[in-house]
């Protein structure tokens, strides 16, 4: 089953009294336990397609399914509950909530979920374990490098163990070094947890390790380039 | 991690604006209690010198205080005795008693013959040692520093009179009365002349007016029979009765000497039984049980029972301004809490967009959003409360132990100046209750805007 399918999907803005659109007739299946890249030029929607996706962003017209629910017949409170259990975000900007430790940023989607204490606990610790910060525990945001935080988010967007995670340009305010080593581990984590990612990036890195990579350009799919299963990259 | 857990965590992020905010909450509250405090302490003042004074309900002919004031020969109350002697072996009423005293209020005109003046004067003729009694009531606790009664163990025909008696009178110099300025207009000019006849009443009352010429006086008053009769009386001392008009005119005897003046050889009556509790609040049940005990008397219209609320009707509208004053502060104080708080808030929710964005893509509801924020007003709500009124209670002991001082309006002697909080939990409460409920609600519409805000666009937010 293809986690995210998009059927005729148009969104457009208003800048004052112009209509700019930002997507027009997308129509999408993402494939399960892949990576996928959404690339283009700058505006070019790759951000907005990512919201959509991402349910924090409602389409003009189309459909949006995602995990085989129809998102858009969604309530403002059923859909938060929708993207706790079924999705995880990553931030170009990390987003970590500057006021909790590593290990509580990680645990506040569990909260969400209503996980019981013990199970949270259990699943925090490996998460940081995962990403390898079991040692930054306690440490804030403010005490964490750049590729910390971003380790803190992946273990956050993985906590709820989503069907889906959504990274907009992860890697944009890391350096190469970096940002090569947030990419291994977002491609380990997507392999260990059976889970799809979806990408917004500039970053070539990003655009090699894809199995798939769409191609947008003036709000239109103008490309969409499949590994196939066969390849075995995808797990 | 909960969501008072993380309020805090938000709160103590900008400690600075916190902090401020805190001591707003706290100045504000701190200044309502201290002053609920006054006006509290200041009404049991004011409450402590009218149940001295009028004691806490007493027994009159029906309409005296309306109408009858100072007319004893109409309004008199003739078995006063067999009244009082009922009050007081009543098995219901007797263990609330302090003290069951009469009353004689009476007008007439006082002279000083030697200096050839007189002036009007009301004069209440009591029972020394059961006033004293009355004016020893203190049951909120050294709330008065009233001088004894100065009638107290004096002879049959002492008197007590206000000092502006004594400056009519010309006894200044005898009595140690001042200021006292020297008459500067013609003698007698300010009082009426006494009669010819009264003098010579006077004269056969004072015999021995001549040894006493200093501080003797002559009081005429109409006894129930409509002819004029003449007491003389030895001033023990000329008091200061508080308001001037009062002072002008007032005078006190014993009652036995009043009654004399009024009811010469006839049945001795009085124009009101003054009745003291222990407490203020068996009020309500003693005139309960008044009402029953003079039923015949009530239902015929002859008596009725008052309560010292309506004898000193000042006391009403002192507690309605105090209350009026109390409501016009804590009001200012709630708007300014409320302004302040909302600020707070506002500025955390324009910092924190980005932050809010995050919290809901990840899954939390609106209501979440808005618990979050209404959580952080609360929590600087119940800071505020706990600071401000830990604060208030020390400042209020502090005040209690400096040994100030006031004296109430009509009043000669001082009331120590207290702040009572110790014990007013009720206030207390209200009051704290009152600024967690404004802290919350003041975070109630930033919290709503908040949650109101597009999840894409306070991602965006910079």
């Amino acid at each position: 089953m293809h986690p995210v399918i998009l059927r005729n999907v148009s969104r457009t803005y208003r800048l004052g009294s112009v209509d700019v659109p930002a997507l027009s007739d997308i129509h999408l299946e993402i494939r399960a336990n892949c990576f996928t890249v959404i690339c283009g030029p700058s505006g070019s929607g790759k951000t907005t397609l990512l919201n959509v996706v991402g349910c924090i962003d409602r389409p003009d017209h189309g459909e949006v399914l995602v995990a085989g629910q129809n998102v858009l017949a969604l309530s403002d409170d059923a859909l938060s509950d929708f993207r706790a259990r079924n999705l995880g975000f990553i931030f170009q900007n990390f987003n970590l909530l500057q006021v909790l430790t590593a290990y509580e940023n990680v645990e506040y989607p569990l909260l969400l979920s209503g996980m019981p204490a013990p199970q949270r606990h259990e699943r925090v610790r490996s998460l940081l374990d995962a990403v390898g910060l079991s040692d930054k525990a306690r440490n804030r945001p403010g005490q964490l490098s750049g590729g910390q935080r971003q380790r803190v988010a992946i273990a956050r967007a993985l906590a709820p163990a989503p069907t889906l995670v959504l990274a907009d340009e992860p890697t944009a305010n890391l350096d190469s070094q970096t940002g090569a080593g947030i990419i291994a581990l977002m491609r380990q984590m997507q392999r260990e947890h059976h889970v799809s990612f979806v990408f917004s990036s500039h970053d070539p890195q990003v655009q090699a390790a894809a199995d798939d990579t769409v191609t947008i350009c003036d709000g239109r799919i103008t490309s969409i380039e499949r590994l196939p299963e066969s390849s075995g990259v995808l797990a | 991690m909960n969501t008072v857990s993380l309020a805090l965590h938000n709160l103590l992020r900008n400690r600075r604006r916190s902090l401020a905010t805190l001591l707003a909450m706290v100045i504000g509250l701190c200044a309502i209690l201290v002053f609920g405090g006054y006006s509290s302490s200041t009404i049991y003042s004011m409450q402590t010198g009218y149940v001295q004074l009028h004691g806490h309900l007493q027994i009159q002919r029906k309409n005296y205080f309306l109408d009858g004031s100072s007319n004893p020969t109409a309004y008199g109350i003739a078995d006063y005795e067999r009244i009082m002697e009922q009050v007081r072996r009543d098995p219901v009423l007797a263990p609330m008693l302090t003290v069951v005293t009469p009353k004689l209020q009476l007008s007439g005109i006082a002279g000083n013959f030697a200096a050839g003046v007189s002036t009007n004067v009301l004069s209440a003729g009591i029972v020394a040692p059961e006033q004293a009694q009355l004016r020893a009531w203190d049951d909120y606790g050294n709330m008065s520093y009233a001088p004894p009664i100065a009638l107290l163990n004096t002879p049959g025909n002492a008197v007590v009179i206000g000092t502006g008696v004594a400056r009519k009178l010309q006894l200044c110099q005898a009595l140690n009365v001042h200021p006292c300025p020297t008459p500067s207009i013609a003698k007698n000019t300010s009082a009426a002349p006494t009669p010819d006849d009264i003098a010579a009443l006077s004269a056969q009352e004072a015999p021995s007016a001549s040894a006493k010429q200093s501080t003797h006086i002559e009081m005429l008053a109409a006894t129930v029979q409509g002819a004029p009769n003449v007491v003389g009386l030895d001033v023990v001392k000329a008091e200061n009765f508080g308001l001037k008009e009062f002072d002008d005119s007032y005078t006190m005897m014993h009652l036995a000497q009043a009654q004399r003046l009024v009811y010469g050889g006839a049945a001795p009556q009085v124009t009101a039984i003054q009745i003291q509790l222990h407490h203020t609040a068996q009020m309500a049940q003693a005139r309960a049980r008044l009402t029953q005990l003079l039923a015949p008397e009530l239902q015929k219209g002859e008596l009725e029972v008052l309560d010292y609320e309506t004898l000193a009707p000042i006391y009403g509208q002192t507690i309605e301004f105090f209350q009026s004053v109390f409501g016009f502060i804590a009001i200012l104080i709630g708007v300014i809490v409320l302004f302040t708080v909302g600020n707070t808030m506002g500025m955390a929710v324009v910092e924190r967009t980005t932050e809010i964005g995050t919290l809901r893509a990840i899954g939390l509801r609106q209501g979440g959003i808005r618990r979050l924020f209404v959580t952080e007003g609360l929590v600087l709500g119940v800071a505020g409360a706990v600071l401000g009124t830990l604060i208030a209670l020390a400042l209020a002991a502090l005040i209690n132990h400096s040994g100030l001082t006031w004296t109430p309006p009509g009043y000669v002697y001082a009331y120590p100046l207290k702040v009572r909080l110790w014990g007013a939990w009720a206030t207390l409460a209200g009051s704290a209750g009152a600024l967690v409920l404004v802290a919350g609600l003041s975070a109630w519409w930033p919290a709503r805007r908040a949650a109101r805000l597009l999840i894409v666009d306070a991602l965006r937010h910079v």
